[in-house]
């Protein structure tokens, strides 16, 4: 093709200033601005930031792809030094698939429901090499086959929605190599899937960039993933590249304020709560048309000095003596970059009260009507099997686990939304697993109350702010007079940290972080003593998760709350939780002190999950578990243990196949550590951590 | 004498007779774009060219109907010797000492009546009854949907079941049997006697039917406002005593035609047509409720309604509700201008309506007799009929690109 | 799949007797029947008379004997009257009492008599009902393709200039009832007076008064162009507007998908965008809307066949309201329900067949 006149030496792909702006009926929103970087042959480059940091527009610009409103208005993108920038149509079709090739966020969506996933694949080869229908499919059997999928002859007869999350997103993978690009763009290709599916795809990705020598880019959130996939990486902020470099100097040695505050803004499992606390980047995310004069991030910047970083636009600025590393930050040869932080003010931990929620043998069943046609028989999904633990005054109790373990209908079952199967739930030595919400008093739905997860849907879109608390209060016979309950729900502002005047808006006026915000002041209207937090934060931006989180304990510690914290993040439960659940497929597997369940010995499942999690720290070392397969469905879970179908000690129960016909018994170890596990005592001793941080 | 006006001139005496509805045109352009920020979806409107025009179209009825008598320029059911099927602009031949508007200026129908003047009063006939019809279907859909979307299970399968069997009738074959007159006679006829004071019900269809229907606006504002005040008595026996109040007196006079003050009661004639349109546009606006609600009863905020001890009533009118406004309001517009081409055809057939009235539907039936010689009558009802719905079309449309934007 | 099928049909049944039930309660009121009497006796008779007519004819009784009778689930009536002579529902003329068969309803084929044509209502309704097939059928094969085909241009790119002209054009014909469209059509195209017809006349392009004919009545006799083209025209504007916009809604809508983007970025041509991937998926939805304005064509064909005079099924309907025909109008109804059902369920095994991923989980 037309590869000879490249010479492999020079970079795949050359962004220089790329300007994209995006138009409306009212303004220009200028969405990416100055935007330069380099990725060679085989290189992978990852695109960090916050969400709205233009790091996705990036993306679609390089395929051209920026709808209607979306423009480059300034700078040249240039692949295999032909520049995308001016070409015709037709000249980007026959670049788009065949010499680069994008993987999205959304596998499900990506792929076209009313076509045969072999349909999907074979199109790509058809179109490109002119290759024969039948040639192409099985030239898609094989990639499938690469993307380590089983039974690709099944596979490629499907429909996408026969197919599981992982699968999809391997499917997508598929259909971006069959042509063997040269550049691969990967946007957030695992935000939607569950972690242990996750690690699987990122090796995946991993090892086929290596196999076919395929360059990437790599857009992500997730400043872990990006130090497991990418060889250099650019911080993104506000539209602007801030920093660039290579991935190991940039997290060891980072020469931009916001890097520093990202990474101070996250919890890392190496490091200790109390040594290293997180600490939250002040104040908002500017809006496209707001941005402040200067440096972006100046106004949330520690080392903002006014008059010189708001004075002029700031380039990006070489860090001599590393590779291709740049700062986008005036004073960064004047920052002390290994000052210790600021110590924050140690908060005394609550002392842990008595039993206020006490769990036993809980079950919850649905039963669910087969098929799409109404008819069939009826099948039972158990939800929850055999829950039993306790939670006290003032404890952190952290349930977690991935897509289907059972923990969103635990927290139904405890809110009382839905009546539990069989089992008991004593809250302050009332039994209420059978009392509907409707029929519980007053006071025991105050006691028990909910932060949601998503902070866009938390909110009812068309009452204002105020008034949805002051509703909380109404309802929980809080206040004497309508005076008194608006009062009082200032005073929840001032709780949460919200300004007073928030009152007034409407939700859609108010960012991600402030609605999680008001959801958490609506909980505490009635002077909630359990509260379960579902996910509070994983929709949130990594700088303000730390703040929201940050909130929750200091209320906790002041109400001598109950704190149910249910997260499928390991860092973050570590962060705040004082002891931890692990649920998969409906049953407990595994519950202890945070630091018991953090330390081997460990349930197989804990085990993959822990190391599952990308950690952002390049002195961590961690052991690379990949799970098999996906999560089996909780419809038709498998026989015996729930995990046996992945677990990679399997082999090591004696006598073989126990696993596969009995349920393993709730074993207690030392110190009140529990694991529901088949394994020998002398095999669970003999754990390795999976986590090791390396000696300095 | 001229004996006939031109098109020229005719447009131009037509305008002239339109001034009051300029004039209340302009003024509300005026306000709305000069206000647009502050007035949410309706000031974006004024975004729109679509949503502009239709807006202006419908108004333009609307003005048309309020201001109909300064309007017209004869009267709509006086007939005029000579003008029999008289074209477009024919000048009268006996100006009877110069009292009347010298011309017919769309012509004369088949009775030798005006019909510019019988356009411009079918319009109030029809923006009378379309919207409020509308507003009644919507307030029957909203009762029956919420809880059948919301609380599912036997009540939804009740319900979708009755709302589908009243879809699959067909509109027209309905119309004919229960628009007709015999069916006013038919039912047992309850007599009261209270206070010396004589009164009769027949327990007809209609009069069932409305019986019921009419009853689900009180049932719909009760609960509304019981649901969010209950916290607070006295506000809520104010809000609901004022509903059951007014409501009742509406009602009696309405459903039962017993208003002792006279101010509420309908024609038995118009009271069937209503029934009827309601009846047929209150299944579609179930279907519509019951679907956005199962989507939006998977909100966060819901759950935290139902989490803090919400009541179902709460969750589904000011959790739920509010947040189905946009397509509701959509499809209300839409369903107006449905409503108005229902009422054409029932006026088609010549059902439920006296051979007098002005309405459109009935003037077209009219005019389609002689339709191939004398075109005139039966097009400019036509016209306005069309004009009329398609501005709540460009409206609906408007509305909808609108609430889409944000 | 048979569950669900079965299922469905049960449904339908159900539906098809309470609708067919309401229809044989409204138009059997006691007003109808005393009507009935005085048309089939004399006008001049005592309300006695009339009571004991419709007695004596097999209209007392509980509305719901008379409807199983009526359907033919349960025996005919049978009265000997005080001369001796014995009459029935299943008694025809010439035909003895012991003769006659016991059930005689809908079920059993015997739609009863019309009083209006003088003739069987199932002789007259078969007549009537093919007359209206041809309409619909020219009808579907002018509204499908062209809705189709506005609704999919118009909705492949949004906002561009091809989407507004043919937007604004569906907006305005749904716009345009039947009964507006017809009398617009006509004093265009078939006005001896105004419209076009006067014009071509004139130029001499046209040797007939009128351009188009502005009834419809020739073409009982056999259908030509000029005869029957604005009828159809007639009825399928409005379909075409709503069609139009349904297809163009789903077709944005698709357009906006994930996986549009996806073959857009594997290479795939425009053309092929659409073709393949955008087409399928979005035709699934219009797909239900074209089987369920089966019962809202009705509308249309009464309103269509009224205005141009054309004697089909519904201006069957219009007369046999019209006149009082009882037997006639529930045979009318009988047929309108059934197509109706009949759509409702082709709609919905249509839809689960087009969808994969319905039909395969």
């Amino acid at each position: 093709m037309t590869d000879t006149t490249w010479d492999p030496s020079k970079p795949i792909l050359e962004i220089d200033n790329l300007s994209i702006s995006f138009f409306t009926r009212l303004r220009e929103i200028p969405a990416v601005m100055d935007f330069s970087c380099k990725v060679m042959a085989g290189e992978s480059m990852g695109l960090v930031g916050e969400s709205g940091c233009g790091k996705s527009t990036v993306a679609l610009a390089v395929m051209r792809d920026l709808g209607k409103n979306g423009r480059i208005v300034a700078g040249s993108i240039k692949f295999k030094g032909r520049d995308l920038t001016h070409m015709t149509d037709d000249e980007l079709r026959h670049i788009r698939g065949s010499e680069i090739a994008m993987i999205y966020q959304e596998p499900m969506a990506s792929l076209n429901p009313a076509m045969k996933i072999g349909a999907q694949l074979a199109e790509v080869p058809m179109i490109h090499r002119n290759m024969p229908r039948a040639e192409a499919w099985a030239l898609a059997r094989q990639i499938v086959a690469d993307v380590r999928l089983p039974d690709p002859d099944r596979i490629l007869n499907s429909y996408p929605h026969q197919l599981s999350g992982g699968q999809q997103q391997r499917i997508v993978i598929a259909m971006a190599l069959m042509s063997k690009p040269a550049l691969l763009i990967l946007d957030e290709p695992t935000t939607a899937l569950d972690v242990t599916v996750e690690a699987g795809i990122v090796d995946l990705v991993k090892d086929l960039g290596e196999k076919y020598g395929t360059s990437m880019l790599f857009i992500s959130h997730n400043l872990g993933l990006i130090l497991d996939v990418c060889d250099r990486l650019c911080v993104m902020y506000s539209g602007e590249a801030v920093e660039t470099g290579n991935v190991v100097q940039v997290f060891d040695k980072m020469r931009h304020p916001y890097t520093q505050a990202l990474f101070r803004s996250i919890p890392l499992p190496g490091a200790d709560k109390n040594a290293r606390p997180l600490v939250s980047i002040p104040g908002n995310f500017p809006l496209p048309h707001e941005r402040p004069p200067g440096c972006n991030f100046g106004p949330r910047c520690d080392y903002f000095q006014a008059g010189r970083c708001d004075a002029t636009e700031i380039a990006m600025s070489p860090v001599p003596g590393d590779d291709r590393h740049a700062s986008r930050c005036l004073k960064w040869t004047e920052i002390d970059w290994d000052a210790p932080m600021k110590a924050k003010v140690s908060k005394a931990k609550t002392p842990i009260g008595r039993v206020v929620l006490k769990m036993d043998d809980l079950q919850k069943y649905y039963s669910i009507s087969g098929g799409a046609f109404g008819g069939g028989t009826k099948k039972v999904v158990k939800a929850n099997e055999s829950l039993s633990f306790e939670a006290r005054e003032g404890e952190t109790l952290a349930i977690v686990g991935e897509s289907g373990c059972g923990k969103s209908t635990f927290a139904k079952v405890l809110m009382g939304l839905e009546t539990a199967t069989s089992g008991s739930i004593m809250l302050f030595d009332e039994n209420v697993q059978s009392t509907p919400i409707q029929k519980r008093n007053t006071d025991t739905v105050s006691s028990v109350q909910m932060v949601f997860q998503n902070p866009f849907d938390t909110l009812n879109p068309s009452m204002s702010v105020g008034r949805q608390i002051i509703r909380a209060l109404e309802i929980f016979k809080q206040g004497t007079s309508d005076q008194d309950r608006a009062d009082r729900m200032l005073k929840l502002l001032d709780l949460v940290k919200l300004p007073r005047a928030f009152a007034e808006r409407m939700p859609r006026q108010l960012s991600g972080g402030q609605k999680q915000r008001v959801g958490i002041a609506r909980a505490f209207a009635g002077g909630a003593k359990v509260v379960v937090a579902d996910e509070p934060v994983s929709a949130l931006d990594v700088s303000v998760q730390a703040a929201v989180t940050d909130l929750l304990m200091d209320i906790q510690r002041e109400n001598k709350t109950t704190l149910l914290f249910i997260s499928h993040d390991l860092s973050i439960v570590r962060y705040l939780s004082d002891r931890v659940l692990v649920m998969y497929l409906g049953h407990v597997v595994e519950t202890g002190t945070t630091d018991q369940v953090f330390q081997p010995p460990y349930h197989p499942y804990t085990e993959a999950l822990l190391s599952a999690v990308p950690i952002a720290d390049t002195k961590v070392v961690r052991k690379r578990i990949v799970l098999e397969g996906d999560i089996p469905s909780a419809v038709n879970p498998p026989p015996g243990c729930p995990f046996q179908t992945r677990c990679r000690w399997k082999s090591q129960v004696a006598p073989a196949g126990l696993c596969d016909r009995e349920m393993p018994p709730m074993r207690t170890l030392a110190g009140g550590h529990q694991i529901k596990c088949h394994l020998p005592e002398a095999v669970l001793t003999q754990m390795e951590p999976v986590i090791k941080v390396a000696a300095e | 004498m001229d004996t006939e006006l031109s098109w020229g001139p005719i447009f131009a005496r037509m305008a002239l007779q339109f001034l009051p509805v300029w004039v209340a045109l302009i003024a509300t352009f005026a306000v709305s774009i000069h206000f647009r920020r502050r007035l949410g979806l309706y000031g974006k409107l004024f975004d729109s060219p679509v949503g502009m025009l239709g807006f202006g179209l419908v108004m333009f009825w609307v003005f048309t109907a309020l201001f109909a008598n300064l309007i017209i320029t004869h009267d709509p059911l006086g007939q005029l010797s000579g003008l029999k099927n008289a074209v477009p602009g024919s000048a009268l031949q006996d100006t009877k000492g110069d009292t009347l508007y010298p011309y017919y200026l769309l012509g004369g129908d088949s009775l030798a009546r005006d019909v510019f003047s019988r356009m411009v009063m079918g319009a109030r006939r029809v923006l009378a009854i379309a919207p409020a019809a509308t507003a009644f279907a919507f307030m029957i859909g909203i009762t029956l949907g919420l809880p059948a979307g919301y609380l599912g299970g036997k009540l939804d399968t009740v319900l979708s079941f009755i709302a589908n069997l009243v879809l699959a009738f067909p509109v027209i074959l309905l119309f004919y049997l229960l628009v007709t007159p015999e069916i006013k006679d038919a039912g047992y006829l309850f007599t009261v006697n209270l206070f010396g004071a004589e009164g009769s019900w027949r327990a007809s269809i209609p009069n069932v039917m409305a019986a019921t229907l009419f009853l689900f606006p009180i049932i719909f504002l009760t609960i509304l406002f019981n649901s969010r005040y209950f916290t607070n008595p006295p506000m809520r026996n104010l809000y609901v005593g004022i509903t059951l109040l007014i409501g009742f007196w509406a009602y009696s006079g309405l459903a039962f035609n017993a208003d002792p003050t006279g101010i509420f009661s309908m024609d038995p004639n118009l009271l069937n047509v209503f029934v009827s349109v309601v009846f047929v546009n209150a299944p579609t606006v179930f279907r519509i409720v019951r679907g956005i609600v199962m989507d939006l009863k998977a909100r966060d905020y819901v759950a935290a309604g139902q989490t803090r001890g919400e009541g179902p009533w709460y969750i589904m009118l000011w959790e739920i509700l509010p947040n189905a406004r946009g397509p509701l309001i959509v499809d209300f517009c839409l369903r107006i201008g449905y409503t108005t081409i229902l009422l054409g055809t029932l006026g088609f057939f010549g059902l439920g309506v006296s051979p007098e009235s002005p309405d459109w539907g009935s003037t077209i039936n009219s005019g389609r007799k002689l339709l191939t010689l004398f075109p005139h009558p039966a097009v400019a009802p036509a016209l306005a009929l069309m004009s009329l719905v398609l501005g709540l079309n460009l409206l609906a449309d408007g509305l909808r690109e609108e609430s889409l934007k944000d | 799949m048979v569950i669900f099928v079965a299922r469905r049909l049960g449904v339908m049944v159900l539906t098809a007797l309470v609708l067919t039930f309401i229809v044989f309660f409204l138009t059997n009121l006691p007003p109808n029947l005393e009507k009935l009497a005085r048309t089939e006796g004399s006008v001049r008779m005592t309300d006695e008379a009339v009571a004991s007519w419709i007695e004596g004819n097999g209209h007392g009784g509980s509305v719901f004997t008379r409807y199983s009778e009526w359907l033919g689930i349960a025996p005919g009536w049978v009265i000997t009257d005080e001369k001796g002579v014995t009459r029935g529902r299943c008694i025809d003329n010439g035909v003895t009492a012991e003769d006659a068969p016991r059930f005689c309803g809908i079920l059993q084929g015997d739609w009863g008599f019309s009083t209006f044509s003088k003739e069987p209502v199932i002789a007259f309704l078969g007549e009537k009902l093919a007359a209206t097939g041809w309409l619909m059928l020219f009808v579907m094969l002018v509204m499908v393709p062209v809705s189709l085909l506005m609704g999919v241009l118009s909705g492949m790119r949004e906002g561009s200039r091809t989407d507004r002209v043919l937007s604004s054009a569906a907006i305005a014909t749904t716009a345009t009832p039947e009964y507006v469209s017809g009398v617009i059509l006509v004093a265009v195209f078939a006005s001896a007076t105004t419209g076009l017809s006067p014009m071509l006349k004139e130029w001499g392009w046209i040797e007939t008064n009128t351009l188009f004919m502005g009834t419809a009545t020739s073409a009982e006799r056999g259908f030509t162009f000029w005869n029957f083209g604005l009828p159809v025209l007639t009825i399928a504007l409005y379909g075409i507007g709503y069609i139009a916009r349904m297809t163009r809604a789903s077709m944005t809508e698709v357009m906006t998908q994930q996986y549009i983007r996806t073959a857009r970025l594997k290479g795939v041509a425009f053309k092929d965008v659409v073709m393949r991937h955008a087409l399928r998926n979005a035709l699934i939805a219009p797909f239900t809307v074209i089987m369920l304005q089966f019962p809202w064509l009705l509308n249309g064909v009464v309103i269509v066949e009224t205005l141009f005079n054309y004697k089909g099924f519904g201006w069957t309907l219009v007369q046999a309201a019209g006149n009082n025909d009882i037997e006639l109008l529930l045979g009318c109804s009988v047929v309108a329900v059934f197509v109706v059902l009949v759509t409702q369920l082709i709609s919905d095994i249509g839809y689960v067949f087009l969808n994969p991923r319905i039909r395969l989980s």
